[in-house]
């Protein structure tokens, strides 16, 4: 035993140069991954930053108490769910019909041009795609000037303050914005296809739409399953950095998503035990969501990550 | 589909399909050609915000209060600062990470890679984030933009697995003439990685670019703020600087601040719209190598 591990001392000190390449990335992980896991803890504590941590007394479940009788929460749960599930509904067939008609352009140089472009904007920062869409929708706007000229409304609509409306536009813009670059995951799969099966339908007397629904869809679906279920496990998130451009005091109600509350509860009001608790419990709900949306998938197409 | 290279009628649906891609093209492009148009456009002209498909009357006016406005030209350079340092410094430490972790008989190895892993399942938030960046003192520092961005588990595999594809003739030639595992790496393999270190580069400078949710929840200083921090102040929370309304007051314009928006933000744009048709290839490159890993 004891000379066992002399041996394999001597071999660590031996690769003493591959280790010292690797220590200092798993103390950069040490640092910002394990410790902020640790601080969790304060979920359970009444924590006050100008004090160390274990002066803080124990609280127990107050905080989630608090959150879950607190009425801006649920509004805040229904928000996210409510943009997560037309993200999802709508959103997400969006770039996979995208792939598919963008694979039956036959110049190629053409098809190119058109995926190039298409994934521009993902490029884009949100503070300017963002800008955009609040100068197009508000008063005196493109898209008032265009509903107005081709009689859709008949009088300027103030589409950023009126909460109604919120929910669709972070729908819109994020489809603007994300379905070509979405769609590049498919278009690969799709390039991976053996063109002896699409030859073999052909001959068989299978049409246009037989060959992209029996070939090219039943080709990607490990692709689409497994995009899926990372989609419905994200159903909690939302995108920050969009919503945090688009909301502003008058569409609040339906823009703060459980992102904006925790980041409202905690850094604006500064109850940074309170918001660590609705934290703490959205990544076991998220986590519990991510093995069940794995289990569906694997019952339902055989396809799952794990 | 040229690969069935079978000549075929152009029907209905080809033209259609066309038309399609075209439309989404033109979604696609507009709203950039837009901003560029009003930029141009005299101040007077662009806050009347109609359509124009060409700026009315030419004027670099806009332009001229945005480069002369020394918050914004400031934000633009510690933007221009922390992509430099930022990627600099993220490609270097995690490519160095991940040959080490490209070595099999690395000893702790499977130990590295599970303590990574957990990493993805689960992770503190913003809220704790926030208490260690206080706490390390990275709060309203120019570092909080560097340090923690220096390492992602996610690109350190995209590394890695590159790395192992290299032939290990190469680095068994070097070693014979000496060349310790440092040596190795910056003079062998590193050279030989120049496509996956491009690709990497240019989405952590794509990232730090266009990042301003780290300014907003981390910088409270105005002369550290990025620019796309300054730009999210300006366009979302309608606040100006004291040159942006100097300039205002001269041009009284009726909705005056519109063009000097659109023209600070073709500014912050322009680096990425510059450079989008040269790097693509590269970045659509990555998200490849990201799935096939993923």
């Amino acid at each position: 035993m004891f000379q066992y591990r002399t041996e394999q001392m001597k071999a660590l000190v031996r690769q003493w140069q591959l280790q010292s390449m690797v220590i200092p990335g798993i103390i950069w992980m040490f640092i910002f991954c394990y410790i902020p896991m640790f601080w969790l803890i304060i979920a359970f504590m009444d924590f006050s930053i100008a004090k160390p941590m274990l002066e803080s007394p124990f609280v127990g479940l107050k905080h989630f108490q608090d959150f879950m009788t607190d009425d801006r929460f649920w509004r805040s749960i229904r928000n996210t769910l409510g943009m997560s599930t037309i993200k999802l509904v709508l959103g997400f067939p969006i770039p996979i019909l995208f792939a598919l008609l963008l694979n039956e352009i036959r110049g190629l140089r053409f098809k190119r041009t058109v995926q190039t472009i298409s994934y521009l904007p993902h490029f884009i920062a949100w503070t300017i795609f963002g800008g955009i869409a609040l100068n197009w929708l508000g008063e005196g706007g493109v898209i008032n000037q265009l509903m107005m000229a081709i009689g859709f409304q008949d009088r300027e609509i103030l589409f950023n303050s009126d909460p109604k409306y919120f929910w669709w536009i972070t729908f819109f813009t994020d489809t603007l914005k994300e379905t070509g670059w979405s769609a590049i995951i498919y278009i690969a799969a799709i390039a991976g296809i053996d063109p002896g099966l699409y030859e073999a339908a052909e001959l068989d007397g299978a049409n246009r739409w037989q060959r992209m629904w029996h070939i090219t869809v039943q080709s990607i679906r490990p692709t689409i399953a497994i995009l899926f279920i990372l989609a419905v496990s994200g159903i909690l998130g939302s995108n920050f950095e969009q919503i945090f451009m688009l909301k502003n005091n008058m569409n609040m109600k339906m823009a703060e998503s459980l992102d904006l509350y925790i980041y409202n509860m905690g850094l604006v009001s500064g109850r940074h035990s309170f918001s660590t608790a609705v934290l703490f419990a959205r990544s076991i709900v998220a986590l519990g969501l991510l093995l069940l949306a794995n289990q569906t998938s694997k019952k339902l197409t055989g396809d799952s990550i794990f | 589909m040229a690969r069935r290279g079978r000549f075929r009628r152009i029907g209905a649906f080809e033209v259609g399909n066309t038309l399609l891609m075209l439309a989404v093209c033109f979604l696609t492009l507009y709203p950039m050609w837009f901003v560029l148009v009003n930029s141009l456009n005299s101040p007077a002209q662009a806050s009347l915000g109609t359509v124009n498909w060409f700026p009315k009357e030419l004027s670099l006016a806009s332009y001229s209060v945005a480069f002369n406005d020394k918050t914004l030209m400031n934000g633009f350079y510690i933007t221009t600062m922390r992509t430099v340092i930022g990627t600099v410094v993220h490609v270097l430490f995690t490519a160095i990470v991940a040959y080490g972790m490209s070595k099999s008989n690395l000893m702790g190895r499977k130990l590295y890679l599970k303590i990574s892993l957990i990493t993805m399942l689960f992770s503190g938030g913003l809220i704790p984030s926030f208490i260690l960046m206080t706490k390390l003192g990275l709060y309203d520092s120019f570092w909080v933009f560097i340090i923690p961005s220096m390492y992602t588990f996610f690109n350190m595999v995209i590394f890695m697995s590159f790395f192992r594809t290299i032939p290990d003739s190469l680095e068994e030639s070097a070693k014979v003439d000496g060349a310790s595992d440092y040596g190795v790496l910056f003079r062998i393999v590193l050279p030989n990685s120049m496509a996956v270190i491009a690709t990497i580069s240019l989405f952590s400078a794509v990232y730090h670019w266009n990042d301003y949710y780290q300014g907003v929840i981390y910088i409270h200083s105005q002369e550290l703020l990025p620019l796309q921090t300054m730009l999210y102040k300006i366009i979302a929370e309608n606040s100006m600087s004291f040159m942006q309304q100097q300039a205002m007051a001269q041009f009284g314009a009726r909705l005056p601040g519109n063009s000097i928006k659109f023209a600070s933000m073709m500014v912050a744009t322009l680096p990425i719209l510059i450079f989008y048709p040269f790097i693509q290839r590269y970045l659509v490159k990555g998200v490849m190598i990201g799935a096939i890993k993923g």
